[in-house]
């Protein structure tokens, strides 16, 4: 057979080098960033008061005990989520899936309302493990009820996920309201890093620990991603890799939800950006996503410090902005490109 | 040797495939032809246990497949199913990488990545190989599917459809490379296929079914008569002699 259509030879080479740059100039802005992230703030801290006052000062205590842990969780937060976004749009075969699109950030929240109400003084780490459950749980129902939704139906997959948040939600807020809770979980649902302290951020590493997860089995998420089918025919135990990318979103979901709060979107948009410029096998499409969601976070979390300075707002309200109008972008965009 | 022993799909009280009992495998080519509904993708679902059998057992190599690990399968069966919808953003190279996850892992040797090569310059798809599978036309993405089973390199391979959406010169090449497959490496392949002038030109045996059941199995010569054909499609179909190979006629 020769070549029915032909493609300059020099097209792969230049497509590789222009993602080079991509993935060198998105480093950067990590580093970049990074720093930023740990001289904003109300207190003065900069190079040169570090410098100045050395080991003991307040400057240098302030940024051991409250800016670096700050800026580790919202970087772990920014790659974690973008990786749970990426598997469950792997499991459930569907690019406008995440956590919050899905039903599974809402019963997460209902497992730690759950622990408001019957285990009160519990350990952070335990919030964690009840609300992993609870997400736990709900992937397990949005996977259940999206089988009835064909493949093809892009859009009707996300809007059943939001209808079973929604309903989920309204549970959760009928009982906090009825037992006087509802401030203590807007709280929690307005997400912000302003409580992120050394002592209290060091969950996010768990959510760390489930990307590597995901990049270890990263090749299983991508055969998993061609469907049952070509699994099974590739010698994948199905159901076995579908459980691990369960626990992998579920627990992200619960770790970032008990420490930093409700982060709409990112999930989404993170690993569709990526997809645009790299595809989706998996084990590419990692570092990608963990370094975009991270330079987005990130960035969201700067603005969210510096736009009412010296007040911060929420950053969910910030990363939903940005997130809500890119994910309109990019549905409107998939759309055109349907047949 | 891929054997069935009065296996038995339903589908609500329906039986699907009816007791069915054949073996695959000593042939190169087999064809198995019948009209649509006849149950021949729920047989190769089956085979290729994406599908439980309601009652039966089916082997491959003596291993059964209902308790034989799916990996293990994997290394000796491959099964293309017939309509293949893949939302993921993947490379023709990507795909057929995941042909050798049965014995790769992940992890590709050498030995993989000259499987992949093969498999790539045998269905003429060096030029889109860095290509997105939403990119291509449907039959480079059918041809993209085949390359993955070839890659797969297993002994039994199942091709559901393989011509869909090929054009003629594609559908011819596709057919020469199932009898390359069989010939020069030794595999055998069983195929669905509609087009009867196919199947008779370019396969060893051909099984019709029809409701379910095998109602022919023979060598093509002896299936490619009116009376045979007549019975497995239900229409009148006329049989001509040209250059000594019989062809069927059944254009109106
Ligand atoms: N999952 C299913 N549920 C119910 N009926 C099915 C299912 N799959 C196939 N069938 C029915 O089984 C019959 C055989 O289907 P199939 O094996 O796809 O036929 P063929 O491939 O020969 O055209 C058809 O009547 C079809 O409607
Ligand atoms: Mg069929």
């Amino acid at each position: 057979m020769t070549t029915l259509t032909a493609t300059p030879a020099s097209t792969p080479t230049r497509v590789r080098s222009r993602r080079t740059w991509v993935g060198v100039l998105l480093g950067v802005l990590l580093v970049g960033l990074g720093v930023t992230s740990l001289f904003v703030g109300v207190s003065d801290v900069t190079p040169a008061s570090l410098l100045a006052g050395g080991a003991e000062s307040d400057a240098a205590f302030l940024l051991a005990a409250s800016r670096i842990p700050r800026t580790v969780a919202v970087v772990l937060v920014g790659a974690s989520l973008g990786i749970a976004g990426l598997i469950l749009q792997m499991l459930v075969r569907n690019k406008f899936v995440e956590p919050s699109t899905t039903g599974v950030t809402e019963f997460a929240t209902l497992g730690t309302l759950v622990t408001m109400i019957f285990f009160p003084g519990m350990a952070v780490v335990g919030k964690m493990g009840v609300a992993a459950v609870f997400g736990l749980i709900g992937t397990w129902v949005f996977l259940r009820v999206v089988r009835f939704v064909p493949v093809r139906q892009l859009v009707l997959v996300p809007l059943v996920g939001l209808m079973l948040g929604g309903v989920v939600a309204s549970v959760t807020t009928f009982f906090a309201y009825r037992l006087d809770l509802l401030q203590s979980l807007q709280q929690w649902s307005l997400g912000s890093f302003a409580s992120v302290v050394q002592g209290r951020y060091e969950l996010v590493w768990v959510a760390g620990l489930m990307v590597v997860v995901a990049w270890i089995a990263a090749d299983r998420f991508s055969v998993i991603g061609l469907g049952e089918e070509f699994a099974t025919n590739l010698g994948l135990d199905y159901r076995r890799v579908v459980a691990i990318g369960m626990v992998v979103v579920a627990v992200i979901t619960a770790a970032v939800l008990v420490t930093a709060g409700m982060i709409p979107f990112l999930g989404l948009v993170v690993p569709n950006v990526v997809s645009l410029i790299i595809g989706d096998n998996v084990r590419r499409a990692v570092p990608w996503v963990a370094g975009l969601g991270a330079v987005f976070v990130v960035a969201c979390d700067i603005l969210a410090r510096v736009v009412r300075f010296p007040y911060e707002i929420p950053l969910s309200l910030v990363v939903g902005v940005i997130g809500a109008a890119l994910f309109l972008w990019l549905l409107l965009r998939k759309k055109s490109r349907a047949h | 040797m891929i054997t069935l022993e009065g296996v038995t799909k339903r589908y609500g009280g329906q039986a699907v495939v009816d007791d069915v009992s054949i073996t695959f495998g000593s042939e190169g080519v087999t064809s198995l032809i019948g009209p649509n509904g006849a149950g021949k993708s729920t047989l190769f679902g089956l085979v290729g246990r994406l599908i439980t059998p309601d009652a039966g057992r089916l082997a491959v190599d003596g291993m059964d497949v209902a308790t034989t690990p799916s990996a293990q399968l994997a290394t000796v069966l491959a099964v293309l199913r017939q309509d293949n919808q893949v939302a993921a953003r993947l490379t023709v190279q990507d795909l057929v990488e995941f042909g050798r996850f049965p014995h790769s892992r992940g992890r590709l040797t050498v030995v993989d990545r000259e499987h992949v090569e093969r498999a790539i310059s045998y269905l003429d798809l060096g030029p889109f190989r860095q290509r997105f599978l939403d990119e291509l036309s449907g039959g480079q993405r059918q041809r993209a599917f085949i390359a993955m089973v070839l890659a797969q390199d297993t002994k039994y391979v199942l091709l559901d459809e393989p011509l869909n959406n090929l054009d003629l010169r594609h559908m011819t090449e596709i057919m020469r490379l199932v009898r390359q497959m069989a010939d020069d490496l030794g595999k055998r392949v069983v195929t669905v296929l509609h087009d009867i002038n196919f199947a008779a030109t370019w396969s060893d045996r051909i099984v019709a079914m029809r409701d379910g059941a095998v109602v022919a199995d023979a060598a093509a010569r002896d299936i490619m008569r009116p009376e045979v054909l007549a019975a497995v499609y239900d229409t009148s179909v006329d049989v001509r002699e040209i250059d000594g190979r019989p062809v069927a006629l059944y254009y109106g």
